[in-house]
C-alpha cells in the first residue's frame, strides 16, 4: 500500500505542476493582457497611455522577465500563494475560498441528483424486458450529453421561474434557489454515469458467476441488484476524475446563467479579464480537485475488489 | 440563440398577462427597495477608479460631487459647491462649500476633504483613467479657509470643471483616501452620497442603504432632503435572456444593458425602455494619418461620404440609436449639428478617388499605381452589433471601389494594436460630457493616436480648453468639430445610446448628464 501511495501522489505532484506550468504558458501566448483590458475601463475603447500601462504593469510584476516571472509564482504557489487579482486586488487564494462553498453545494447536489438518475436509467434499461423500454432509456444518456447545458438552463430558467414562477431565476439564496441549477448541471453529468454503468451492468450479467446464480434459484431481482450491481459499480467510481472536470466547467455555464456566485463564474469573468494569477489558481484548483477525486478513488477501490491493488491483499485468491 | 430566448421569454410574459401592473398611488413616497439587474459584474464600486457603465450604476449614488451638470443644458449647478470662480486662464479654480455636508462616517466635506480626494486621485495614477485625464496637470489644492478650496494646474483645464461633476471627482471621506486602490473595491467606500453601501459580493450583489439626514443634494434634483428609496440592489445578471425575464416576471424592477434586439420584445410586453445617447466621441472611423493611403485627404472625405449612416441606424440598432452629426454626439456640451456635411453622397466620393487618381479596377476596387483601395479597420468587442454595423458599413464602401478589411480584437488587446499603429481606421467610442474630448482624441501633443500634425486644429482644441468662458469656448468647440469632419480625421457613424428597461412600478429613474442613471429621485409605487 505505501509505495502504492507515493507512486500516486508523485504523479499528482506532476500533474498540479504540469497544470501550473501550462496556464502560465497559454496566458502569456495570449493576445492582449490583463493590465490593458483593465485600464481601457471595460466599457468604452478609451485612450490609455503607453506609460499608464507600463506603470500598472511594474504595479502587478509584469514588466519582468518571463523566466523571473514564473519562477516567482512558482516559488510563492508552492507555500500556497498565487498573488493578487489584477482586476479588484483581492488575494487569489482568499477569493477561491470565498467562492468554494457555493459551488460546493452546486456542484455536490447536482453529483447526488447525478448518480440517483444515471444509476436509475442504467438499472431500469437493463432490468427491463420490454426491448422498447430499454432501447428507450438506452438512448437517454446520448441524448443527455449532447443537449447543451446552456440551452437547458435557459429553458428552465424561462419557464420554470418566468413562466410559472416557482423558483427563483437569480442568485444563491436559498435552497430553492439550487433546485434549477443542480437539475441543469445534473443532466450531462447522469448521462456520464448511466452510459458507464448501463454498460459495466450488461457486462457483470454477461458473467458466467449470473447464471450459476440463477441455476442455483436466485431470483432475477436478487441476482441483479445485489450480484451484479456490487461488482458493476466500479467503472463508474474510475470516471469520477472526469465527472469532476464536468463538474467544474458545467458550473461555468450553470453559474452564469443562473446568476450564482462560485468558481465558474469567477472563472468566466478572470479569463475575459485575462487575470493571470487568478486564472492560474482557478486551473491548479481544478486540476487539485481531479487530482483528488482519482486519489479517493484509488483508495476505495481496492475496498470493493481487491484484485486491482494485488500485493495489498494477500488474502484474496484468484 | 439569442432570438430564440427573446422569443421564448415574449412567450412567458404573454401567458402571465402584462408582466408588471402598476399598483398604489401616483404621488412620490419614500421607502421601498428597488432591484436593478447589471449585465456585468462591476469588479470594483470606487467610483474613482472605475469607468464601466455596471461599476458606475452602483458606484454614483455612494457619493457627491462638487458640482453638477444639468443634463438639457450642459450648465455646470451647485451640489458640494455652492459657488466658483474660475480664472481667465483656465489654471485656477475655487470652490466655495456648502457648510454641514458630512461623509457617512461622521467627517466633514470641507476644503482639506476636496484637496485629500485630488491628491489622492492623482496618486492613484493608472488605476484612475479618467480620474488621471481630468487632472492633468494638476498643481496642487490650497485649503484657503474651512469652506474654500482652490486647486491649481500647470496649463489651462477648463474642462475640469465639468469634470468636478463626474462621479470619478465624487469625494471620498479620508477612510477611504488613504487607503491604497486595491484595498477599496469591494468596500471601505466611506462617501457622503444619498446611499451607503451595506455590501458588494463579486459576481452577485451591491446592496446599498439610504442615508438619513442627508441634506445637500445636488440643486437639480427635484426632491431635497434624502433619498425615497430605502433600499437599493445592484444584482449581477449577466445572461441577457435571463435579465429580460427578471424583468418580465417581476424579479428585478430595472435593467441594463438592454441589447438593440431586445428592445421590440420589451416595449411590446408593457415595459418601458428609457434612453439616452451617451455624449463624447460617438462610435467612429478614425483614421491613422500615417498610414500610406489614408494620408491623402480626398481618400478620407470620400469615405467620409461613403457611409451611409442612416442605414446602419436603421438596419443593425434600433429607432432609440441616432445617426451622427458631429464628431461629438448630441447630448455632449457645446455640440454643434453639422449633419449636412455627413449625408450619404457616394457620387462625390467616387468624385473625390477619381481626382486622387484612384481608378476603378478588377472586382469594383480602385487601384491607382498597381496598388488595390484596400483598407484595415481594427475594432474591439466592446459592444454587441459593432460586427455586423462595420460589415454594413465594408459593403457601402465597396460601393464607391473601397475595399475594407475587418480586424476584431479584445478590449485589451485594442489598446495596444491602436498604439502600434499597423491599421488604416480604428472603430471606437468614448463617453465624456465634455467637448475637451476632441482635445483628447485628436491632438497631437496627446497621445496623438491619428497620428496628426495639424497646426490649425492644435490651435482650436488648446484654445478650448484655455477659455473659461462657456459661451466662446463653445465657439472653439465648434469649430474643432468642424475641422475633424472636414479633414476626414474621423467618421462618425453613430451615437452609442444607453438603454434601460423598467417596470411600471419605478418612477423618476434619471440621467445624469453622462447617460448614467441618479437614483435619488426614484421612487416605486
Amino acid at each position: 500500500m505505501p509505495r502504492y501511495l507515493v507512486q500516486r501522489l508523485l504523479q499528482a505532484v506532476f500533474v498540479l505542476w504540469a497544470a501550473f506550468t501550462t496556464s502560465f504558458v497559454v496566458l502569456y501566448l495570449l493576445p492582449g493582457d490583463p493590465v490593458s483590458i483593465m485600464a481601457s475601463g471595460g466599457g468604452d475603447t478609451n485612450d490609455v497611455s503607453p506609460e499608464q500601462i507600463a506603470e500598472l504593469k511594474r504595479t502587478y510584476g509584469f514588466d519582468k522577465p518571463l523566466i523571473e516571472q514564473y519562477g516567482d509564482r512558482l516559488w510563492h504557489a508552492l507555500r500556497g500563494d498565487f498573488g493578487i487579482s489584477v482586476q479588484n486586488g483581492d488575494p487569489v487564494t482568499r477569493l477561491i475560498a470565498d467562492q468554494l462553498p457555493a459551488t460546493l453545494q452546486l456542484t455536490s447536489a447536482a453529483l447526488l441528483l447525478a448518480t440517483v438518475l444515471g444509476a436509475g436509467v442504467a438499472l431500469a434499461a437493463t432490468y427491463t424486458r420490454r426491448r422498447w423500454l430499454r432501447q428507450a432509456l438506452l438512448s437517454l444518456p446520448a441524448l443527455g450529453v449532447s443537449a447543451p447545458t446552456f440551452w437547458v438552463g435557459l429553458i428552465l430558467v424561462q419557464v420554470v421561474s418566468f413562466r410559472w414562477g416557482l423558483l427563483p431565476a437569480i442568485g444563491n439564496e436559498g435552497p430553492q434557489s439550487l433546485v434549477l441549477p443542480a437539475i441543469t448541471l445534473a443532466i450531462p453529468t447522469s448521462a456520464v454515469i448511466a452510459q458507464v454503468f448501463a454498460k459495466s451492468l450488461r457486462t457483470a450479467l454477461a458473467e458466467p458467476y449470473v447464471e450459476t446464480a440463477l441455476a442455483k434459484g436466485a431470483s432475477r431481482r436478487r441476482v441483479h441488484f445485489g450480484h451484479a450491481l456490487r461488482n458493476a459499480s466500479i467503472p463508474p467510481l474510475t470516471v469520477a476524475g472526469v465527472l469532476v472536470g464536468n463538474l467544474l466547467a458545467g458550473s461555468v455555464i450553470v453559474e452564469t446563467v443562473f446568476s450564482r456566485t462560485g468558481i465558474g463564474r469567477i472563472t468566466a469573468t478572470a479569463v475575459t479579464a485575462q487575470d493571470i494569477p487568478v486564472v492560474q489558481g482557478l486551473v491548479v484548483f481544478g486540476a487539485l480537485a481531479f487530482v483528488l477525486a482519482n486519489l479517493a478513488v484509488d483508495l476505495v477501490v481496492p475496498l470493493l475488489d481487491p484484485r486491482v491493488t494485488g500485493a495489498a491483499a494477500p488474502a484474496v485468491t484468484r | 440563440m439569442f432570438t430564440f430566448v427573446t422569443a421564448l421569454s415574449l412567450a412567458a410574459t404573454a401567458c402571465s398577462s402584462s408582466g408588471a401592473s402598476g399598483t398604489g398611488s401616483s404621488t412620490p413616497h419614500s421607502g421601498g427597495h428597488l432591484t436593478f439587474a447589471l449585465a456585468s459584474d462591476p469588479v470594483c464600486v470606487d467610483p474613482q477608479q472605475q469607468g464601466n457603465n455596471d461599476a458606475i450604476y452602483p458606484a454614483r449614488q455612494l457619493v457627491d460631487s462638487l458640482t453638477d451638470q444639468d443634463p438639457k443644458t450642459g450648465k455646470i449647478v451647485p451640489w458640494l459647491a455652492r459657488s466658483w470662480e474660475v480664472s481667465k486662464d483656465a489654471t485656477t479654480f475655487t470652490f466655495h462649500l456648502r457648510h454641514g455636508a458630512t461623509f457617512s462616517d461622521g467627517t466633514p466635506v470641507d476644503a482639506r476633504a476636496v484637496k485629500d480626494n485630488f491628491d489622492g486621485i492623482v496618486r492613484l495614477g493608472a488605476k484612475s483613467v479618467l480620474g488621471a485625464s481630468y487632472l492633468a496637470g494638476y498643481q496642487g489644492t490650497t485649503v484657503v479657509d474651512e469652506d474654500t478650496a482652490r486647486v491649481r494646474f500647470k496649463e489651462p483645464n477648463a474642462q475640469f470643471l465639468q469634470a468636478t461633476s463626474t462621479f470619478t471627482l465624487g469625494l471620498l471621506a479620508r477612510s477611504t483616501t488613504r487607503l491604497p486602490a486595491a484595498k477599496r473595491c469591494t468596500d471601505h467606500i466611506v462617501g457622503s452620497g444619498p446611499f451607503t453601501l451595506v455590501d458588494y459580493t463579486p459576481n452577485k450583489s451591491v446592496e446599498e442603504r439610504r442615508r438619513s439626514g442627508y441634506t445637500w443634494g445636488s440643486s437639480l434634483w427635484r426632491k431635497k432632503g434624502p433619498a425615497y428609496l430605502e433600499r437599493l440592489s445592484f444584482k449581477v445578471v449577466p445572461e441577457s435572456g435571463v435579465r429580460t425575464g427578471s424583468l418580465q416576471s417581476g424579479q428585478a424592477d430595472a435593467i441594463g444593458g438592454v441589447a438593440p434586439q431586445d428592445e421590440a420584445g420589451l416595449k411590446s410586453t408593457g415595459f418601458t425602455l428609457l434612453s439616452r445617447a451617451n455624449p463624447g466621441v460617438p462610435f467612429a472611423l478614425t483614421a491613422n494619418t500615417a498610414r500610406p493611403l489614408t494620408r491623402d485627404a480626398r481618400v478620407r472625405q470620400a469615405i467620409q461620404l461613403g457611409v451611409n449612416r442612416k442605414e446602419v441606424v436603421d438596419t443593425v440598432l434600433s429607432p432609440r440609436y441616432k445617426p451622427a452629426t458631429s464628431s461629438l454626439a448630441s447630448t455632449t456640451t457645446a455640440y454643434k449639428n453639422l449633419g449636412d456635411r455627413l449625408a450619404y453622397a457616394p457620387d462625390r466620393a467616387k468624385k473625390l478617388l477619381e481626382q486622387a487618381g484612384w481608378k476603378p479596377g478588377p472586382g469594383g476596387i480602385r487601384v491607382k499605381d498597381g496598388k488595390k483601395l484596400s483598407l484595415t479597420v481594427v475594432w474591439a468587442t466592446n459592444f454587441g452589433p459593432n460586427q455586423t454595423a462595420l460589415e454594413l458599413i465594408q459593403q457601402q464602401l465597396k460601393k464607391i471601389g473601397v475595399q475594407i478589411s475587418l480586424k476584431s480584437h479584445s478590449i485589451g488587446d485594442y489598446v495596444e494594436v491602436r498604439q502600434k499603429g499597423d491599421y488604416d481606421y480604428a472603430w471606437g467610442n468614448t463617453t465624456r460630457v465634455d467637448p475637451d474630448i476632441l482635445r483628447t482624441s485628436f491632438s497631437s501633443e496627446g497621445l496623438n493616436l491619428s497620428r496628426l500634425h495639424d497646426s490649425a486644429l492644435d490651435s482650436v482644441l488648446d484654445e478650448q480648453s484655455a477659455t473659461a468662458d462657456p459661451a466662446r469656448r463653445a465657439e472653439h468647440a465648434a469649430r474643432a468639430q468642424a475641422l475633424v469632419l472636414d479633414k476626414g480625421y474621423q467618421v462618425p457613424v453613430f451615437e452609442l445610446t444607453t438603454v434601460i428597461g423598467v417596470s411600471d412600478k419605478v418612477h423618476h429613474l434619471d440621467f445624469e448628464a453622462s447617460s448614467r442613471l441618479q437614483f435619488h429621485d426614484t421612487w416605486l409605487s
